[in-house]
Protein backbone atom coordinates (compact mmCIF):
# COMPACT_ATOMS: atom_id res chain seq x y z
CA UNK A 1 0.00 0.00 0.00
CA UNK A 2 1.67 3.20 -0.94
CA UNK A 3 1.46 5.35 2.44
CA UNK A 4 4.05 8.61 0.92
CA UNK A 5 2.43 11.57 1.02
CA UNK A 6 0.60 12.96 -2.20
CA UNK A 7 3.24 15.78 -2.34
CA UNK A 8 6.26 16.29 -1.02
CA UNK A 9 8.92 18.82 -1.31
CA UNK A 10 12.02 19.72 0.39
CA UNK A 11 14.23 22.76 0.22
CA UNK A 12 12.97 23.99 -3.40
CA UNK A 13 14.07 26.81 -4.97
CA UNK A 14 13.84 28.35 -8.00
CA UNK A 15 15.33 31.02 -9.84
CA UNK A 16 14.53 32.97 -12.96
CA UNK A 17 17.70 34.67 -13.76
CA UNK A 18 18.70 36.62 -10.33
CA UNK A 19 15.06 36.46 -9.26
CA UNK A 20 14.40 33.60 -6.63
CA UNK A 21 10.77 33.20 -6.93
CA UNK A 22 10.36 30.33 -4.62
CA UNK A 23 13.50 30.19 -1.86
CA UNK A 24 13.89 26.71 0.04
CA UNK A 25 10.03 25.72 0.37
CA UNK A 26 9.19 22.75 2.55
CA UNK A 27 5.36 21.39 2.10
CA UNK A 28 3.59 18.46 2.13
CA UNK A 29 0.08 17.48 1.14
CA UNK A 30 -0.72 14.37 2.96
CA UNK A 31 -2.91 11.52 0.97
CA UNK A 32 -6.38 12.65 0.94
CA UNK A 33 -5.98 16.36 2.05
CA UNK A 34 -7.24 19.61 0.35
CA UNK A 35 -4.10 22.01 0.67
CA UNK A 36 -4.63 25.90 -0.52
CA UNK A 37 -1.47 27.80 -1.43
CA UNK A 38 -1.99 31.36 -0.55
CA UNK A 39 -0.37 34.42 -1.26
CA UNK A 40 -0.41 37.92 -2.88
CA UNK A 41 0.93 38.11 -6.70
CA UNK A 42 4.41 37.02 -7.05
CA UNK A 43 4.31 34.79 -4.12
CA UNK A 44 5.70 32.13 -6.51
CA UNK A 45 2.32 30.01 -6.04
CA UNK A 46 1.95 29.40 -9.52
CA UNK A 47 5.49 29.10 -9.63
CA UNK A 48 5.63 26.28 -7.32
CA UNK A 49 2.44 24.80 -8.91
CA UNK A 50 4.55 24.18 -11.91
CA UNK A 51 7.45 22.43 -10.60
CA UNK A 52 5.24 20.27 -9.09
CA UNK A 53 3.64 19.12 -11.81
CA UNK A 54 6.24 18.86 -13.99
CA UNK A 55 6.34 21.54 -15.96
CA UNK A 56 9.40 23.83 -14.81
CA UNK A 57 12.16 21.69 -14.20
CA UNK A 58 13.45 21.25 -10.64
CA UNK A 59 16.43 23.44 -10.35
CA UNK A 60 16.90 22.99 -6.55
CA UNK A 61 15.52 20.61 -3.98
CA UNK A 62 13.69 17.54 -4.28
CA UNK A 63 10.10 17.02 -5.37
CA UNK A 64 8.14 14.06 -4.25
CA UNK A 65 4.39 13.09 -5.79
CA UNK A 66 3.23 9.52 -4.17
CA UNK A 67 6.83 8.66 -3.61
CA UNK A 68 7.71 9.15 -7.33
CA UNK A 69 10.96 11.93 -8.17
CA UNK A 70 8.97 14.14 -10.05
CA UNK A 71 12.92 14.97 -11.13
CA UNK A 72 13.43 11.16 -12.43
CA UNK A 73 10.13 9.92 -12.91
CA UNK A 74 8.42 12.82 -14.85
CA UNK A 75 6.15 10.76 -17.12
CA UNK A 76 4.68 8.51 -13.76
CA UNK A 77 3.89 11.32 -12.09
CA UNK A 78 2.21 12.89 -14.82
CA UNK A 79 -0.15 9.75 -14.87
CA UNK A 80 -1.19 10.71 -11.35
CA UNK A 81 -1.99 14.23 -11.78
CA UNK A 82 -4.96 16.24 -12.86
CA UNK A 83 -4.03 19.63 -13.69
CA UNK A 84 -6.30 23.08 -14.36
CA UNK A 85 -4.34 26.18 -15.38
CA UNK A 86 -5.25 29.58 -14.14
CA UNK A 87 -6.80 30.68 -17.70
CA UNK A 88 -9.54 29.25 -18.70
CA UNK A 89 -8.02 26.76 -21.67
CA UNK A 90 -10.45 24.54 -24.10
CA UNK A 91 -10.56 23.72 -27.35
CA UNK A 92 -13.32 26.21 -28.57
CA UNK A 93 -14.10 24.44 -31.74
CA UNK A 94 -14.78 21.17 -30.53
CA UNK A 95 -17.79 20.20 -28.18
CA UNK A 96 -17.23 19.21 -24.76
CA UNK A 97 -17.40 15.57 -24.80
CA UNK A 98 -14.53 16.25 -27.71
CA UNK A 99 -12.48 18.10 -25.26
CA UNK A 100 -12.85 15.62 -22.23
CA UNK A 101 -12.00 12.75 -24.85
CA UNK A 102 -8.79 14.18 -25.98
CA UNK A 103 -7.73 14.24 -22.29
CA UNK A 104 -8.79 10.96 -22.14
CA UNK A 105 -6.39 9.42 -25.67
CA UNK A 106 -3.73 11.23 -23.84
CA UNK A 107 -4.02 9.35 -20.41
CA UNK A 108 -4.26 6.38 -22.62
CA UNK A 109 -7.55 5.32 -21.07
CA UNK A 110 -8.04 1.49 -22.96
CA UNK A 111 -10.64 2.08 -25.60
CA UNK A 112 -13.34 0.13 -24.18
CA UNK A 113 -13.09 1.96 -21.29
CA UNK A 114 -13.32 5.30 -22.85
CA UNK A 115 -16.42 6.19 -23.56
CA UNK A 116 -17.90 5.13 -20.13
CA UNK A 117 -14.84 7.07 -18.22
CA UNK A 118 -16.09 10.70 -20.19
CA UNK A 119 -19.88 10.15 -19.68
CA UNK A 120 -18.83 9.55 -15.35
CA UNK A 121 -16.79 12.73 -16.12
CA UNK A 122 -19.62 14.72 -17.45
CA UNK A 123 -22.38 13.50 -15.74
CA UNK A 124 -20.01 14.65 -12.75
CA UNK A 125 -19.30 17.76 -13.24
CA UNK A 126 -23.01 18.54 -14.41
CA UNK A 127 -22.20 18.51 -18.43
CA UNK A 128 -23.66 15.98 -19.58
CA UNK A 129 -26.43 17.86 -21.37
CA UNK A 130 -24.33 20.30 -22.97
CA UNK A 131 -21.56 17.66 -23.95
CA UNK A 132 -22.09 17.59 -27.51
CA UNK A 133 -22.36 21.32 -27.92
CA UNK A 134 -19.37 23.48 -29.17
CA UNK A 135 -17.61 24.13 -25.91
CA UNK A 136 -16.88 27.56 -27.58
CA UNK A 137 -20.70 28.34 -26.53
CA UNK A 138 -19.99 27.70 -22.61
CA UNK A 139 -20.68 29.99 -19.98
CA UNK A 140 -17.12 30.72 -17.96
CA UNK A 141 -18.24 28.47 -15.20
CA UNK A 142 -19.10 25.64 -17.54
CA UNK A 143 -15.47 25.96 -19.53
CA UNK A 144 -13.95 25.56 -15.81
CA UNK A 145 -16.26 22.53 -14.85
CA UNK A 146 -15.42 21.20 -18.61
CA UNK A 147 -11.45 21.94 -17.51
CA UNK A 148 -12.36 19.92 -14.13
CA UNK A 149 -13.93 16.93 -16.27
CA UNK A 150 -10.73 17.00 -18.65
CA UNK A 151 -8.75 17.10 -15.42
CA UNK A 152 -10.39 13.97 -13.74
CA UNK A 153 -10.60 11.55 -16.43
CA UNK A 154 -7.44 10.45 -15.43
CA UNK A 155 -8.78 9.42 -12.43
CA UNK A 156 -6.05 11.27 -10.87
CA UNK A 157 -4.55 10.21 -7.32
CA UNK A 158 -3.42 14.23 -6.89
CA UNK A 159 -5.58 17.44 -8.72
CA UNK A 160 -3.33 20.75 -9.23
CA UNK A 161 -5.71 23.86 -9.86
CA UNK A 162 -4.33 27.00 -10.52
CA UNK A 163 -6.89 29.91 -9.03
CA UNK A 164 -9.50 27.41 -10.21
CA UNK A 165 -12.58 29.95 -9.56
CA UNK A 166 -11.25 33.70 -10.10
CA UNK A 167 -13.41 35.13 -13.28
CA UNK A 168 -16.36 33.17 -11.97
CA UNK A 169 -19.59 34.69 -10.38
CA UNK A 170 -20.40 32.99 -7.04
CA UNK A 171 -22.56 30.75 -8.27
CA UNK A 172 -20.34 29.08 -10.75
CA UNK A 173 -17.92 29.44 -7.61
CA UNK A 174 -19.81 27.39 -5.68
CA UNK A 175 -20.37 24.70 -7.88
CA UNK A 176 -16.33 24.12 -8.55
CA UNK A 177 -15.97 23.68 -5.11
CA UNK A 178 -18.81 21.57 -4.67
CA UNK A 179 -16.69 19.21 -7.15
CA UNK A 180 -13.51 19.67 -5.65
CA UNK A 181 -15.25 18.76 -2.28
CA UNK A 182 -16.32 15.85 -3.74
CA UNK A 183 -13.32 14.36 -5.78
CA UNK A 184 -12.09 14.85 -1.79
CA UNK A 185 -14.43 13.31 -0.05
CA UNK A 186 -16.06 10.24 -2.27
CA UNK A 187 -13.23 9.64 -4.72
CA UNK A 188 -10.15 10.26 -2.47
CA UNK A 189 -8.61 12.41 -4.65
CA UNK A 190 -5.86 14.78 -3.05
CA UNK A 191 -5.97 18.53 -4.30
CA UNK A 192 -3.56 21.07 -4.33
CA UNK A 193 -4.56 24.64 -5.12
CA UNK A 194 -4.22 28.51 -5.25
CA UNK A 195 -6.74 30.40 -4.21
CA UNK A 196 -7.11 34.71 -3.39
CA UNK A 197 -10.63 33.90 -1.61
CA UNK A 198 -9.73 33.94 1.87
CA UNK A 199 -13.44 32.65 2.94
CA UNK A 200 -12.96 29.54 0.63
CA UNK A 201 -9.75 28.29 1.58
CA UNK A 202 -10.95 28.70 4.99
CA UNK A 203 -14.17 26.77 4.44
CA UNK A 204 -12.66 24.48 2.01
CA UNK A 205 -8.75 23.38 3.07
CA UNK A 206 -7.97 20.87 5.23
CA UNK A 207 -4.57 23.11 5.47
CA UNK A 208 -3.52 26.09 3.75
CA UNK A 209 0.60 27.43 3.06
CA UNK A 210 1.14 31.47 3.04
CA UNK A 211 3.49 31.95 0.82
CA UNK A 212 5.06 35.11 0.81
CA UNK A 213 8.22 36.17 -1.04
CA UNK A 214 8.75 33.04 -2.66
CA UNK A 215 8.51 31.75 1.28
CA UNK A 216 6.94 29.86 3.26
CA UNK A 217 5.58 31.77 5.80
CA UNK A 218 3.07 29.84 7.57
CA UNK A 219 1.46 26.37 7.41
CA UNK A 220 -1.17 24.42 9.56
CA UNK A 221 -5.14 23.78 9.34
CA UNK A 222 -6.95 27.27 8.97
CA UNK A 223 -8.52 26.94 12.31
CA UNK A 224 -4.89 26.35 14.16
CA UNK A 225 -3.48 29.35 12.48
CA UNK A 226 -6.61 31.50 13.57
CA UNK A 227 -6.30 30.06 17.08
CA UNK A 228 -2.26 30.79 17.05
CA UNK A 229 -3.27 35.16 16.83
CA UNK A 230 -6.50 34.84 19.15
CA UNK A 231 -10.28 34.32 19.54
CA UNK A 232 -12.14 36.21 16.81
CA UNK A 233 -9.09 36.26 14.43
CA UNK A 234 -10.41 35.21 9.95
CA UNK A 235 -7.83 33.81 8.01
CA UNK A 236 -7.56 37.61 6.28
CA UNK A 237 -5.66 38.74 9.82
CA UNK A 238 -3.54 35.47 9.30
CA UNK A 239 -2.57 36.28 6.29
CA UNK A 240 -2.06 39.77 6.87
CA UNK A 241 0.00 38.76 9.91
CA UNK A 242 2.41 36.54 8.16
CA UNK A 243 2.65 38.61 4.99
CA UNK A 244 2.96 41.95 5.86
CA UNK A 245 0.30 42.36 3.30
CA UNK A 246 -3.29 43.84 2.64
CA UNK A 247 -6.14 41.92 1.13
CA UNK A 248 -6.87 45.30 -0.24
CA UNK A 249 -3.39 45.47 -2.23
CA UNK A 250 -3.83 41.35 -3.20
CA UNK A 251 -7.25 42.33 -4.62
CA UNK A 252 -5.78 44.99 -6.71
CA UNK A 253 -3.08 42.87 -7.79
CA UNK A 254 -4.93 39.76 -8.50
CA UNK A 255 -7.60 42.35 -10.47
CA UNK A 256 -4.84 41.61 -13.55
CA UNK A 257 -5.54 38.11 -13.47
CA UNK A 258 -9.27 38.34 -13.39
CA UNK A 259 -9.30 40.77 -16.32
CA UNK A 260 -7.01 38.41 -18.33
CA UNK A 261 -9.21 35.22 -17.75
CA UNK A 262 -12.09 37.34 -17.81
CA UNK A 263 -10.84 38.38 -21.10
CA UNK A 264 -10.15 34.92 -21.96
CA UNK A 265 -13.94 33.99 -20.96
CA UNK A 266 -15.38 35.79 -23.69
CA UNK A 267 -12.78 34.08 -26.31
CA UNK A 268 -13.80 30.77 -25.50
CA UNK A 269 -17.24 32.16 -24.96
CA UNK B 1 -9.89 11.06 4.66
CA UNK B 2 -9.43 7.68 2.58
CA UNK B 3 -6.21 5.93 1.82
CA UNK B 4 -7.72 3.26 -0.48
CA UNK B 5 -9.24 4.87 -3.52
CA UNK B 6 -5.60 6.88 -3.61
CA UNK B 7 -3.99 3.20 -3.95
CA UNK B 8 -6.48 2.41 -6.31
CA UNK B 9 -6.10 5.35 -8.39
CA UNK B 10 -1.97 4.33 -8.44
CA UNK B 11 -3.00 1.41 -9.68
CA UNK B 12 -5.23 2.59 -12.30
CA UNK B 13 -2.38 5.16 -13.65
CA UNK B 14 0.27 1.88 -13.30
CA UNK B 15 -1.93 -0.07 -15.43
CA UNK B 16 -2.24 2.60 -18.26
CA UNK B 17 1.57 2.58 -18.40
CA UNK B 18 2.38 2.37 -21.93
CA UNK B 19 5.37 1.18 -24.64
CA UNK B 20 7.18 4.76 -25.09
CA UNK B 21 7.44 2.69 -28.77
CA UNK B 22 3.40 2.72 -29.55
CA UNK B 23 3.42 6.20 -27.93
CA UNK B 24 4.32 8.25 -31.05
CA UNK B 25 1.73 6.41 -33.17
CA UNK B 26 -1.11 6.97 -30.75
CA UNK B 27 -0.83 10.33 -29.49
CA UNK B 28 -0.16 11.31 -33.73
CA UNK B 29 -3.24 9.57 -34.17
CA UNK B 30 -5.07 11.56 -31.10
CA UNK B 31 -4.10 14.64 -32.42
CA UNK B 32 -4.95 14.32 -35.75
CA UNK B 33 -7.94 13.13 -34.76
CA UNK B 34 -8.17 16.33 -33.32
CA UNK B 35 -7.45 18.32 -36.59
CA UNK B 36 -10.88 16.04 -37.33
CA UNK B 37 -12.96 16.92 -35.37
CA UNK B 38 -11.73 20.97 -35.51
CA UNK B 39 -11.93 20.43 -40.00
CA UNK B 40 -15.54 19.13 -39.63
CA UNK B 41 -16.82 22.71 -37.31
CA UNK B 42 -14.88 24.67 -39.96
CA UNK B 43 -15.14 23.22 -43.28
CA UNK B 44 -15.52 26.85 -44.48
CA UNK B 45 -11.92 27.89 -43.71
CA UNK B 46 -10.87 25.00 -45.82
CA UNK B 47 -12.15 26.67 -49.12
CA UNK B 48 -10.73 29.91 -48.51
CA UNK B 49 -7.05 28.65 -47.38
CA UNK B 50 -7.61 26.52 -50.72
CA UNK B 51 -7.97 29.71 -52.77
CA UNK B 52 -4.82 31.28 -52.92
CA UNK B 53 -2.59 28.06 -54.83
CA UNK B 54 -5.45 27.36 -57.01
CA UNK B 55 -4.85 30.92 -58.29
CA UNK B 56 -1.18 30.11 -58.87
CA UNK B 57 -2.24 27.44 -60.88
CA UNK B 58 -4.99 29.17 -62.66
CA UNK B 59 -3.58 32.79 -63.09
CA UNK B 60 -0.15 32.54 -62.65
CA UNK B 61 0.36 28.74 -64.55
CA UNK B 62 -2.16 29.11 -67.40
CA UNK B 63 -0.46 32.89 -68.03
CA UNK B 64 2.90 31.49 -68.14
CA UNK B 65 1.72 28.10 -69.90
CA UNK B 66 0.71 30.74 -72.67
CA UNK B 67 3.69 32.66 -72.94
CA UNK B 68 6.33 29.80 -72.71
CA UNK B 69 8.90 31.66 -70.89
CA UNK B 70 10.05 29.40 -68.80
CA UNK B 71 11.91 26.00 -70.42
CA UNK B 72 10.17 23.04 -69.33
CA UNK B 73 10.94 20.39 -72.18
CA UNK B 74 7.80 18.48 -73.63
CA UNK B 75 6.03 19.29 -70.31
CA UNK B 76 3.27 21.80 -70.70
CA UNK B 77 4.47 24.81 -68.02
CA UNK B 78 1.17 23.94 -66.02
CA UNK B 79 1.67 20.37 -65.42
CA UNK B 80 5.69 20.92 -64.55
CA UNK B 81 3.88 23.61 -61.82
CA UNK B 82 1.07 21.56 -59.79
CA UNK B 83 3.10 19.75 -58.01
CA UNK B 84 5.46 23.00 -57.02
CA UNK B 85 1.89 24.41 -55.91
CA UNK B 86 0.87 21.21 -54.37
CA UNK B 87 4.05 21.24 -52.35
CA UNK B 88 3.80 25.52 -51.51
CA UNK B 89 0.24 24.80 -49.97
CA UNK B 90 1.12 22.36 -47.72
CA UNK B 91 4.00 24.64 -46.26
CA UNK B 92 1.90 27.62 -46.37
CA UNK B 93 -0.54 25.66 -44.24
CA UNK B 94 2.52 24.17 -42.29
CA UNK B 95 4.65 27.25 -41.95
CA UNK B 96 1.87 29.04 -39.53
CA UNK B 97 1.73 26.08 -37.09
CA UNK B 98 4.10 27.96 -34.74
CA UNK B 99 1.19 30.81 -34.30
CA UNK B 100 -1.37 28.15 -33.18
CA UNK B 101 1.21 26.44 -30.49
CA UNK B 102 1.76 30.18 -29.43
CA UNK B 103 -2.10 30.68 -29.31
CA UNK B 104 -2.17 27.39 -27.38
CA UNK B 105 0.48 28.36 -25.10
CA UNK B 106 -1.09 31.79 -23.85
CA UNK B 107 -4.81 29.88 -23.66
CA UNK B 108 -3.18 27.95 -21.37
CA UNK B 109 -3.86 24.29 -23.48
CA UNK B 110 -0.17 23.71 -23.85
CA UNK B 111 0.56 23.63 -20.48
CA UNK B 112 -2.31 21.43 -20.07
CA UNK B 113 -1.09 18.99 -22.63
CA UNK B 114 2.87 19.22 -21.72
CA UNK B 115 1.48 17.83 -18.22
CA UNK B 116 -0.16 14.56 -19.55
CA UNK B 117 1.94 11.81 -20.34
CA UNK B 118 3.22 12.62 -23.38
CA UNK B 119 6.59 12.70 -24.72
CA UNK B 120 7.60 15.94 -25.87
CA UNK B 121 8.68 14.50 -29.16
CA UNK B 122 5.73 12.66 -29.34
CA UNK B 123 3.67 15.76 -28.99
CA UNK B 124 5.52 18.47 -31.82
CA UNK B 125 5.09 14.82 -33.75
CA UNK B 126 1.43 14.66 -33.27
CA UNK B 127 1.10 18.11 -33.75
CA UNK B 128 3.25 17.98 -36.91
CA UNK B 129 0.87 15.25 -38.50
CA UNK B 130 -2.48 17.09 -37.57
CA UNK B 131 -0.84 19.50 -40.03
CA UNK B 132 -0.63 16.83 -42.54
CA UNK B 133 -4.12 16.29 -42.45
CA UNK B 134 -5.24 20.04 -42.90
CA UNK B 135 -2.68 20.03 -45.75
CA UNK B 136 -3.88 16.55 -47.07
CA UNK B 137 -7.35 18.15 -47.22
CA UNK B 138 -5.63 21.33 -48.92
CA UNK B 139 -4.34 19.25 -51.61
CA UNK B 140 -6.83 17.19 -52.83
CA UNK B 141 -8.70 20.46 -53.58
CA UNK B 142 -5.41 21.67 -55.55
CA UNK B 143 -5.20 17.78 -56.80
CA UNK B 144 -8.51 18.14 -58.31
CA UNK B 145 -8.54 21.92 -59.65
CA UNK B 146 -5.41 20.85 -61.58
CA UNK B 147 -6.79 17.98 -63.59
CA UNK B 148 -9.89 20.06 -64.26
CA UNK B 149 -7.24 22.27 -66.15
CA UNK B 150 -6.11 19.56 -67.96
CA UNK B 151 -2.65 18.35 -66.14
CA UNK B 152 -1.72 15.06 -66.80
CA UNK B 153 -1.75 13.82 -63.41
CA UNK B 154 -1.34 9.83 -62.69
CA UNK B 155 -4.33 7.95 -61.49
CA UNK B 156 -2.37 5.29 -59.84
CA UNK B 157 -3.46 4.74 -56.24
CA UNK B 158 0.27 3.89 -55.32
CA UNK B 159 1.57 6.75 -56.88
CA UNK B 160 -1.09 8.87 -55.32
CA UNK B 161 -0.07 7.27 -52.00
CA UNK B 162 3.40 8.10 -52.56
CA UNK B 163 3.10 11.68 -53.32
CA UNK B 164 0.88 11.64 -50.10
CA UNK B 165 3.40 10.73 -47.89
CA UNK B 166 5.79 13.02 -49.50
CA UNK B 167 3.14 16.06 -48.57
CA UNK B 168 3.20 14.71 -45.33
CA UNK B 169 7.16 14.15 -44.72
CA UNK B 170 7.18 18.06 -46.53
CA UNK B 171 4.30 19.50 -43.93
CA UNK B 172 6.29 18.10 -41.19
CA UNK B 173 9.23 19.49 -41.70
CA UNK B 174 7.80 22.91 -41.88
CA UNK B 175 5.43 22.76 -39.33
CA UNK B 176 7.90 21.65 -37.20
CA UNK B 177 10.25 24.72 -38.15
CA UNK B 178 7.61 26.43 -37.14
CA UNK B 179 7.15 25.52 -34.14
CA UNK B 180 10.90 25.57 -33.51
CA UNK B 181 10.64 29.70 -34.07
CA UNK B 182 7.98 29.58 -31.50
CA UNK B 183 9.85 28.09 -29.37
CA UNK B 184 12.61 30.68 -29.69
CA UNK B 185 10.71 33.67 -29.65
CA UNK B 186 7.54 33.00 -28.06
CA UNK B 187 4.91 36.01 -29.80
CA UNK B 188 2.38 35.40 -31.73
CA UNK B 189 3.26 38.17 -33.84
CA UNK B 190 7.04 37.39 -34.38
CA UNK B 191 6.66 34.10 -35.36
CA UNK B 192 3.48 35.23 -38.18
CA UNK B 193 6.58 37.95 -38.75
CA UNK B 194 9.36 35.41 -39.47
CA UNK B 195 7.06 32.49 -41.06
CA UNK B 196 6.15 35.33 -43.59
CA UNK B 197 9.66 36.38 -44.03
CA UNK B 198 10.80 32.71 -44.97
CA UNK B 199 8.04 31.71 -47.15
CA UNK B 200 8.54 33.04 -50.24
CA UNK B 201 12.36 32.74 -50.03
CA UNK B 202 11.93 29.26 -49.60
CA UNK B 203 9.39 28.82 -52.43
CA UNK B 204 11.09 30.71 -54.92
CA UNK B 205 14.58 29.13 -53.73
CA UNK B 206 13.14 25.94 -54.84
CA UNK B 207 12.40 24.34 -58.37
CA UNK B 208 8.52 24.76 -57.09
CA UNK B 209 8.34 27.27 -60.47
CA UNK B 210 11.04 26.71 -62.74
CA UNK B 211 13.66 24.79 -63.28
CA UNK B 212 16.78 24.64 -60.77
CA UNK B 213 19.03 25.00 -64.14
CA UNK B 214 17.71 28.72 -64.51
CA UNK B 215 18.70 30.03 -61.15
CA UNK B 216 22.47 31.87 -60.74
CA UNK B 217 24.80 29.60 -59.22
CA UNK B 218 24.52 30.80 -55.66
CA UNK B 219 20.35 30.15 -55.53
CA UNK B 220 21.10 26.69 -56.77
CA UNK B 221 23.24 26.21 -53.63
CA UNK B 222 20.55 27.11 -51.99
CA UNK B 223 17.91 24.97 -53.81
CA UNK B 224 20.24 21.65 -53.09
CA UNK B 225 19.64 22.60 -49.28
CA UNK B 226 16.10 23.39 -49.24
CA UNK B 227 14.19 20.29 -48.09
CA UNK B 228 10.76 22.15 -50.78
CA UNK B 229 13.31 21.29 -53.45
CA UNK B 230 13.43 17.46 -52.94
CA UNK B 231 9.53 17.37 -51.91
CA UNK B 232 8.48 18.98 -55.17
CA UNK B 233 11.16 16.64 -57.30
CA UNK B 234 9.59 13.75 -55.68
CA UNK B 235 6.06 15.15 -56.62
CA UNK B 236 6.86 15.82 -60.23
CA UNK B 237 8.63 11.94 -60.08
CA UNK B 238 4.67 10.55 -58.74
CA UNK B 239 2.41 12.86 -60.11
CA UNK B 240 4.08 13.45 -63.86
CA UNK B 241 6.39 10.93 -64.08
CA UNK B 242 9.36 13.49 -64.50
CA UNK B 243 12.30 11.69 -63.64
CA UNK B 244 13.95 12.08 -60.21
CA UNK B 245 15.82 10.42 -57.24
CA UNK B 246 13.24 8.81 -55.29
CA UNK B 247 15.21 7.43 -52.69
CA UNK B 248 17.35 10.69 -52.01
CA UNK B 249 14.08 13.00 -52.03
CA UNK B 250 12.73 10.36 -49.51
CA UNK B 251 15.94 10.22 -47.41
CA UNK B 252 16.56 13.82 -47.23
CA UNK B 253 12.56 14.67 -46.52
CA UNK B 254 12.93 12.04 -43.61
CA UNK B 255 16.36 12.89 -41.90
CA UNK B 256 15.05 16.98 -42.52
CA UNK B 257 11.52 15.89 -40.36
CA UNK B 258 13.16 13.92 -37.90
CA UNK B 259 16.08 16.38 -37.01
CA UNK B 260 13.28 19.35 -36.83
CA UNK B 261 10.52 17.08 -34.85
CA UNK B 262 13.46 16.72 -32.36
CA UNK B 263 15.19 20.22 -32.49
CA UNK B 264 11.87 21.87 -32.16
CA UNK B 265 11.01 19.25 -29.15
CA UNK B 266 14.00 20.07 -27.12
CA UNK B 267 12.21 23.95 -27.40
CA UNK B 268 9.11 22.97 -26.11
CA UNK B 269 9.38 23.24 -22.53
CA UNK B 270 10.95 26.79 -23.05
CA UNK B 271 7.42 27.93 -24.34
CA UNK B 272 5.94 26.26 -20.70
CA UNK B 273 7.92 28.69 -19.15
Amino acid sequence: MNTSPAVECRDLTYMFKDFAAVSGLDLTVEQGQIVGLLGPNGAGKTTTIRVLNTLLPIQTGSVHIFGLDAARQKMAVRRLIGYVPQQLSIEAALTGRQNVELFARLFDIPRKQRTDRVNEVLAAMNLLDAADRPAGGYSGGMVRRLELAQALVNAPALLILDEPTVGLDPVARDSVWERVRFMRDEVGTSVLLTTHYMEEADQLCDAVALMHRGQLRAFGAPADLKAALGPGTSLEDVFRYHTGDTLEATAKGGMGNVRSTRRTARRVG
Amino acid sequence: MSEAPVVQHAALAEQRTVSSLTLLPRRAWTFCLVEIQKLRHDRLELVTRAIQPVLWLVIFGETFTHIRMIPTGNVPYLDYLAPGIIAQSGMFVAIFYGVLMVWDRDAGILAKLLVTPTPRAALVAGKSFAATVRALVQVVIVLITAALLGVALTWNPIRLLGAASIVALGTIFFACLSMMIAGLVKNRDRVMGIGQAITMPLFFASNALYPVALMPKWLQVISKVNPLSYEVSALRGLLIGLPTNLWLDYAVLIVAATVMILWSSRLLDRMAQ
